[in-house]
């Protein structure tokens, strides 16, 4: 855990300290904390600072997200791009911006992607059931995904915007370029109420490694549990999705990775899967950064090289039984 | 060991019965599985369930407990999760761990009533499961992760599991299944030690031989409801048997106490 | 079927007795629709493309409206039995391809890059048209106009060589101005639209930054070159995530008299003598940059 922390907050500082504007370091971080430093002070404080945060603020979200599904769904395969929450809530995003709700109120967006994440949470787990089996999920994954996919591509066709079909990369891979602390006002409070939320259900979640009748004679309240579960992990990925597009793999690689440093405990996974997921979406996006600089990559495009890969060792394993 | 006086348990739990059903009735799909069953459990009492298979054990069980939907009264089932927490452990029949959780921690998780959100073991709940691993022998296997262990060594621990609870009545479905006849044996002298302190055990069995031996009182099911209920002569009968099950048996008291055994298929 | 291939034959002995003076001329491309809406002889053009309508990407929305439009499909543009299609050449080459398969001939005009390249898509279109003459006037005119910009902008910026490219001497005294567009991108001066703000009296900031063509400028590199002027595109009605580096907060702070500059519209699209409006248009912001900075 003190490891995690301490990566976290290197990596925020280089994240700061890397950009296509090439000033030294020291200057970088005088000029967050002084005026006098001019242009360099705005591009300090205006898109590298809220970059870096939004970096940390939604990996940690998507990684406890991540942690929470699994441990609910006693499934290592649950992950909110996988089952197509975020695909439902870049759809939610999308709809939200094309129809003017976006602009019309200030939470607009964020709100419309949380429905979108809802949705597809209620879907997943209704036609999963209770105890997540593999082929379901991932079916059911599969359909939400393509459908949402799909919606989305439909309402980015319709736009008389000529720049919004070809977005749509943006919202299926996601990116952290150019955001604003607008931006990160925005998903703050929905990644940390959800966030607020999921911390919680560690108790529960630790009962239900025992299964569900175990968990319910052991004082659980199993539908409280999953309605906070669905509305904790629609929050993450709602205001995650609404500014940084649909980024995938992050809640599949990082639970998967900490889970034995932890002793297999759900509870104690939430925690480091937050850590841990700040640090892997911090990693991506400075991956991004500093391998084509000058060509918008993607980050969904990193954490699926990593992710993709380990996904499938996943589902050898459980075919064989052996998660 | 020690024994757990009255007063040391939970001032809500029921003084006079730790499990009392009335005029219990489950139907599945439009189909009774059965009816207006009836019957307390008392401190002391090591019951334990028969019945062929589909007779509703684990229904009943279920449905006593409050996890499925039934007509008719259960204490337990009028219970809030957190009360019931303290008043009942369940062991489920599927024997379920879904994380390679080391044993010693997944029996702590039977503390998880007992203690508030967030908080950690206190030395008396680190006593309890230490006890809990002790009775079931997993002394050797404490730090092993429990999801790789052997079937029946997995059963252990979730037994111990229930154990760690701490509760005056512990129900168990199936609970030897699986087991080594050792463990088969030693298992039931816990049930039954567990009475003799003055709680209660109330376990679903196959076994009719274990039943005879260690049981206080046999409830059989069948026909919708219960065949019979009482201490295990009244029950053990070649009559009930053949009701029930459709087999002719051979129960004697010995010198080493009751012997049972199941004979052919009538 | 015997039909089909009359109707081929027919059509290919037509093509080549009137190839030399189209009379059915449709256009598929917003660019090639105002060079021949500028040059056909009445009836000469038959068809333009739908985008040629659109008041936010064409300089000649109000005269498209007065042709039969199309969606650059190889169907609809067949069935309209042209003796000449004229395109550009990156919009859609499957159905040009598909065009020429099917034997109708297509003109390709290439995108134009630079302020010269007006008056050599004018000449060309006026070729494919037949129409030399009506060319050769418009492009006398044209050039006409833009030597007396580049007076007047020259005398305005304190430089003598207004048409100077990248080099610093000849960008002394003037605004420095960045074109920024969706994506980050923006336009370095070997592009029409650098060189409209050449011409209206500005150094580019991507020629500082050693961009030549379109490119994307980092957020970051652009508030770092701390420009005096941005030359943004209007963000469209609908909004974009493309188009949200326009609006980023950023912008607001970056110390620049007047960051607005959202001035560039159709005019800046297509290499037509409507490129004049449009370094018009931006020169007289940069005559208001001077006033106010000499004023300070």
């Amino acid at each position: 855990m003190a490891m995690l922390t301490t990566c976290v907050v290197v990596l925020f500082g280089l994240s700061l300290g890397v950009g296509p504007a090439e000033v030294n370091w020291r200057d970088s971080f005088a000029a967050l904390v002084d005026d006098s430093y001019g242009p360099l002070t705005l591009v300090m404080r205006e898109i590298r600072l809220p970059r870096a945060l939004l970096a940390a603020v939604i990996g940690a979200g998507l990684g406890l997200a991540g942690a929470a599904l699994q441990g609910y769904l006693r499934n290592p395969l649950a992950e909110p791009g996988l089952i197509g929450v975020s695909a439902a809530a870049a759809l939610g995003a999308v709809v939200a911006l094309n129809t003017g709700l976006a602009a019309a109120m200030l939470f607009g967006l964020p709100l419309a992607a949380l429905a979108g994440a809802l949705v597809a949470v209620f879907l997943v787990l209704l036609l999963a059931g209770p105890q997540g089996g593999s082929l379901t999920l991932i079916l059911a994954g599969i359909a939400i995904s393509a459908m949402a996919s799909a919606l989305t591509s439909l309402v980015l066709n319709l736009s008389p915007n000529p720049f919004a079909a070809s977005e749509i990369v943006f919202w299926m891979m996601g990116s952290l370029a150019d955001r604003s602390l607008v931006h990160l006002a925005i998903a703050l409070p929905f990644v940390g109420g959800g966030a607020v939320i999921l911390l919680r259900l560690g108790r529960g979640l630790d009962a239900l490694t025992l299964g569900e009748d175990a968990a319910q004679t052991m004082g659980i309240n199993l539908s409280r549990l999953r309605l906070l579960l669905v509305l904790g992990t629609a929050s993450i990925v709602g205001g995650a999705t609404a500014v940084a597009g649909a980024i995938g793999f992050i809640g599949l690689v990082v639970p998967h990775i900490l889970r034995p440093f932890v002793g297999g405990q759900p509870s104690r996974l939430l925690w480091a899967s937050a850590l841990g997921g700040a640090v892997m979406l911090q990693l991506a996006d400075l991956a991004v950064r500093l391998i084509l600089p000058d060509r918008d990559l993607k980050l969904g495009v990193v954490t699926a090289l990593v992710g993709a890969p380990l996904f499938l060792h996943l589902i050898y394993k459980t075919r064989r039984g052996q998660v | 060991m020690s024994a757990t006086s009255p007063s040391e348990q939970p001032a809500h739990t029921p003084p006079a019965e730790n499990l009392s059903i009335q005029n219990l009735s489950v139907s599945l799909r439009g189909r009774d599985v059965f009816r207006d069953v009836s019957f307390d459990i008392q401190p002391g009492e090591f019951v334990g369930l028969l019945g062929p298979n589909g007779a509703g054990k684990t229904t009943l069980m279920r449905a006593a407990l409050g996890l499925i939907a039934a007509k008719g009264n259960s204490s337990l089932a009028a219970l809030t999760a957190a009360d019931r927490a303290h008043a009942v452990a369940w062991m489920p029949q599927a024997r379920e761990i879904a994380w390679p959780i080391a044993v010693e921690r997944l029996v702590a998780l039977g503390r998880l009533p007992h203690l508030p959100q967030g908080a950690r073991l206190t030395p008396q709940d680190q006593a309890k499961v230490d006890q809990a691993i002790d009775q079931m022998g997993l002394q050797p296997m404490r730090h092993r992760a429990a999801s790789r262990l052997s079937g029946g060594e997995q059963a252990r621990v979730l037994i111990a599991r229930a154990l760690a609870q701490d509760t005056p009545l512990l129900m168990a479905d199936e609970p030897a299944a699986g087991l080594d006849p050792a463990h088969q044996i030693a298992t039931m002298e816990i049930f039954a030690r567990l009475a003799q302190e003055g709680r209660s055990a109330f376990v679903s069995l196959h076994d009719l031989g274990l039943a005879a031996r260690h049981c206080t009182r046999l409830i059989l099911m069948g026909d919708h409801g219960v065949l019979a209920d009482g201490p295990p002569d009244t029950v053990l009968t070649p009559d009930l048997m053949a009701q029930a099950f459709g087999i002719s048996v051979w129960h004697q008291q010995t010198a080493q106490g009751p012997v049972f055994q199941p004979l052919e298929v009538l | 079927m015997r039909g089909g291939i009359l109707i081929a034959l027919t059509w290919l002995w037509t093509m080549s007795t009137v190839m030399a003076d189209p009379v059915r001329v449709v256009s598929m491309n917003l660019c090639t629709d105002q060079l021949a809406m500028m040059l056909a002889k009445p009836g000469q053009l038959v068809s333009v493309s739908y985008i040629a309508r659109d008041p936010d990407a064409s300089a000649m929305a109000d005269v498209a409206q007065g042709y039969p439009i199309n969606h650059g499909l190889a169907e609809e543009i067949y069935l309209l039995q042209p003796d000449l299609v004229v395109t550009g050449t990156f919009s859609a080459p499957a159905t040009t391809a598909m065009l020429r398969r099917l034997g109708v001939p297509v003109a390709v005009f290439d995108p134009a890059t630079s302020l010269q390249d007006v008056a050599a898509r004018l000449l060309q279109m006026g070729a494919a048209l037949n129409r030399r003459d009506a060319a050769e006037e418009l492009v006398a005119e044209f050039e006409q106009q833009l030597a007396a910009f580049d007076q007047v902008n020259a005398a305005g910026a304190n430089t003598g060589d207004a048409s100077g490219r990248t080099g610093t001497d000849a960008d002394a005294g003037r605004p420095r101005a960045a074109l920024y567009d969706a994506n980050t991108y923006t336009s370095g001066p070997q592009t029409l639209a650098g060189q409209i703000l050449e011409a209206a009296g500005f150094a580019n900031i991507a020629s500082e930054l050693g961009y030549t063509g379109p490119a994307r400028l980092p957020l970051e590199q652009l508030v770092m070159a701390k420009p005096d002027m941005l030359v943004a595109n209007t963000p469209h009605d609908s909004p974009a995530r493309s188009e949200e580096n326009l609006t980023h907060p950023v912008l607001r702070h970056l110390s620049t008299p007047q960051t607005t500059g959202q001035i560039r519209q159709a005019d800046w699209v297509c290499g037509t003598p409507h490129v004049l409006r449009a370094i018009d248009r931006l020169a007289v912001e940069r005559r208001h940059f001077t006033k106010r900075d000499r004023a300070q």
